[in-house]
């Protein structure tokens, strides 16, 4: 290290690197390599995700449906011709289904397909038995169909569906005990003829979830209100909460040996796992308060419990944001703390308190350990009524059903699973954008 | 300050809702995560034709759902616990200890465990002998207990592929363990004779000590790697497979009939698994599948009768029935579980 005492002018010319500038740049050089690897790395994670996401996914927004004429006659739905829902009711799906059996083979028979070597359960296999129920709801929705031939679009089966995805071949048909190489050949031939075709799949976002035997049926709609109910109980619970407890916090309460306690503990809480809240919720509102299982009001109230440290600190952050100017040039014209605190310091923290609290919202609807022991995790078919009523019945979560979807022994639930974790990520998408451009918009900085 | 106003009465409306009795009208369903596409099945189908709300079911697993099930009486406590294996004492005592006093025992059916390999893979034909061979920790050898130290399939027996040794079984909080551990451990540990070489060991105190230590060494698997736990779903499994395809797992049934493009099953005793072969009673490893209902919730909870009824009929769990589409291997005892629940006769003391 003897050169590092020589003066400059001994070191000879500027325009010649030493050996130490050099290893400085060379360094330097790493680091910069050292970070853009890093964030290669992770494009490279998140495009290899958003691929499989999206290539598994997006096929669940399409649909295989079969559009056929049916003769609903009246002998079979409706033996007493008085039309009314209440006794059409006892005619149960097995009979709707016999219908749709026979509209199959009359549409083949009419377009000139052969069915030669095909069972009638292969026959029947091709469409969903979601079809039967469709069909019955759309019946009893509307009796005055009775006696008359309706088109009807129905959901083909989750293989022959698969099989215009791409994801069933003939090959793997062959070795597949549930369709059989001549049902898909078939298909292919109802598609030239116009029986068959794919559509876009609205079904996926507003209808239920389904069984294991139709994963063509299933859908979102119950997860999404589902959700939609647990962030409408997080916002109008953690939002005033959060916000009144910072503002005591912040600007009201001595600063002693307590408010330091709770301060600590405030931080420390925003880091407990979310599965301890649900052990939490699991005591305490459904044991000891006897709230119902499954239910949107638990769900809200433990995420709201799981959001509130996020947002009590981000408004707090957002609090001590205002200069204090601020608040003495308005105690000092005479207003009162609270007037201080309402109108003037609030609403310049505002935009900072609502991005905090969307960011919170984002996490509790990405959450899905704290429901897993409230019962959420459950296969709901019926959707909850409006609110209030509603928050007491049965649902599940987006996050929730993408886990159940991933358990289901039918390939056909994988689509469903990607398709829902496009759904999740668009919503988060949306509130992560809301809350950058509140920020973008409406923040001050002094 | 509306914010206020809403939280004042959102509050209000919690405190309302914990203190007043709620009305459920639907059934309330947890357990067995092998159950539960059936329970799902039903239950669509029961929303669907009757005019009850349709039955929540959740997963969980079978000793949850039974310890969920014996929680107590009420309406904030489930109706039905789904359960891949029987249930024990100590689930009726739990459930005497709070209030549960009678339960209705229904089995539904069959299932049976394959093990499968890749579509692509060799065929395997095994038996319990070469399933304890290859995969316990301790094996017979020349009439002396030894350290498994197969390192292929054929070491176990010459007729299997040579391939190396690599199985995917279930966890032991599964239900499908037991039945594994009893039917293909249990009985390969007997037929090779290393029961016998346990017994003889052994150190218990009695006969009956010396017994239970010997059935618990049967049920060692190795720890060298060639054996994996798996604590997931069979989707986990699968995707192992997958992954490696000279591994072996270990499904059901309705598992693999689902996923018959993609692999293929071995025999057991030369039997090739199907609803068939397990309701003959050729195919060896095969489990009963049961519910268990709070009597209680008879009567109180709209529609669980129904339910019940609908979930044992001819259409559902039939041999002709979906749930026999799906794999489940349907009891040939179906009508006098239709009369047990048509009575509601609780169950018994366990034998």
């Amino acid at each position: 290290m003897t050169d590092a005492t020589h003066p400059i002018a001994a070191r000879g010319s500027l325009l010649v690197l030493d050996p130490r500038t050099k290893a400085r740049k060379a360094a330097e050089t790493r680091f910069r390599l050292y970070g853009a690897a890093a964030i290669a790395i992770s494009i490279l994670a998140l495009v290899v995700l958003l691929t499989s996401v999206l290539g598994n996914g997006l096929g669940a927004f399409r649909q295989t449906f079969v559009t056929l004429p049916i003769t609903l006659t009246e002998k079979t739905l409706d033996k007493s011709g008085t039309r009314d829902p209440e006794v059409m009711k006892k005619v149960t799906t097995i009979g709707y289904s016999k219908l749709i059996d026979t509209a199959l083979t009359e549409a083949l028979a009419a377009k000139g397909l052969s069915t030669e070597g095909l069972s009638k359960k292969e026959l029947s296999g091709l469409l969903s038995q979601e079809a039967a129920a469709t069909l019955r709801n759309q019946v009893l929705a509307d009796p005055t169909l009775v006696g008359q031939t309706v088109e009807v679009k129905l959901l083909a089966n989750g293989r022959v569906d698969g099989f215009f995805k791409g994801r069933v071949t003939l090959e793997s048909a062959a070795r597949d005990s549930n369709i059989s190489p001549a049902q898909l050949e078939l298909a292919q031939k109802m598609r030239e003829a116009g029986l068959i075709g794919l559509g876009f799949n609205m079904a996926f976002l507003t209808g239920a979830d389904a069984s294991e035997l139709r994963p063509e049926a299933a859908g979102l709609g119950v997860a999404i209100l589902g959700s939609a109910y647990m962030m409408l109980i997080v916002l109008v619970l953690s939002l005033p909460i959060g916000v009144a407890t910072s503002i005591y916090l912040e600007e009201m309460a001595p600063k002693n040996r307590w408010t330091d306690l709770i301060e600590v503990n405030i931080a420390n809480l925003a880091a407990v796992p979310s599965i301890v809240y649900g052990i939490l919720a699991l005591a305490l509102f459904i044991n000891f308060m006897g709230l119902p299982q499954s239910a949107p009001i638990v769900g809200g109230l433990v995420l709201t419990l799981m959001t509130l440290p996020t947002i009590i600190i981000a408004t707090r952050a957002a609090l001590k944001a205002v200069p204090p100017s601020i608040r003495d040039a308005a105690l000092g014209v005479g207003a009162s703390r609270n007037q201080a605190i309402f109108h003037h310091v609030l609403p310049l923290a505002m935009p900072g308190i609502l991005t905090g609290t969307i960011l919170g919202l984002a996490r509790a609807l990405g959450e899905s350990a704290p429901l897993l022991l409230i019962g959420m995790v459950a296969f709901v078919k019926d959707f909850p009524s409006a609110p209030p009523e509603g928050l007491m019945q049965p649902a599940t979560a987006l996050p929730v059903q993408v886990y159940q979807w991933t358990q289901r022994s039918d390939p056909a639930f994988v689509e469903r699973a990607s398709g829902a974790i496009i759904v999740l990520m668009v919503f988060l998408l949306i509130m992560n954008a809301v809350a950058i451009i509140l920020r973008r918009r409406f923040e001050r900085r002094w | 300050m509306s914010a206020m106003k809403l939280t004042v009465s959102a509050i209000a409306m919690v405190a309302a809702s914990a203190t007043g009795a709620l009305a459920r009208d639907n059934i309330q369903i947890a357990g067995s995560s092998t159950v539960l596409p059936y329970a799902t099945i039903v239950a669509e189908a029961f929303g669907e034709n009757f005019d009850f709300p349709t039955p929540v079911v959740e997963g969980g697993g079978s000793g949850a759902g039974r310890k969920k099930l014996c929680e107590g009486v009420g309406e904030n406590t489930i109706d039905i616990a789904n359960s891949s294996s029987r249930i024990k004492q100590s689930d009726i005592d739990l459930c005497a200890q709070n209030g549960v006093n009678e339960i209705m025992e229904v089995r539904i059916g069959y299932d049976g465990i394959v093990f499968a390999s890749d579509i692509g893979g060799a065929d395997f034909a095994l038996t319990p002998a070469d399933v304890y061979g290859a995969l316990a920790a301790n094996v017979a050898k020349d009439g002396a207990l030894a350290a498994n130290g197969a390192k292929q399939w054929a070491d176990v027996n010459a007729a299997l592929p040579a391939q190396d040794i690599l199985a995917f079984i279930p966890g032991t909080k599964h239900g499908t363990r037991e039945v594994f551990d009893v039917k293909l451990l249990e009985e390969g540990c007997k037929t090779t004779g290393a029961y016998d070489l346990f017994l003889a060991a052994s150190t218990g105190a009695d006969d009956d000590a010396k017994k239970k230590e010997a059935g618990e060494k049967c049920l060692e698997v190795r720890t060298d790697g060639a054996s994996v736990d798996i604590d997931g779903d069979y989707t986990e499994t699968l995707a192992r497979i997958a992954a490696n395809k000279a591994a072996v797992g270990v499904f059901g049934l309705s598992f693999y009939q689902n996923n018959t493009d993609k692999l293929k099953v071995a025999t057991i005793d030369g039997i090739v698994p199907s609803v068939e072969t397990i309701s003959k009673g050729e195919y060896p490893v095969s489990r009963p599948l049961y519910f268990y209902v709070k009597k209680a919730h008879l009567g109180v909870i709209p529609g669980l009768k129904e339910y019940l009824e609908f979930f044992v009929s001819d259409d559902m769990a039939g041999p002709e029935g979906p749930l026999a589409a799906y794999g489940l291997v349907s009891d040939p005892d179906l009508a006098a579980t239709q009369e047990m629940v048509a009575a509601e006769t609780p169950m018994g003391p366990l034998q």
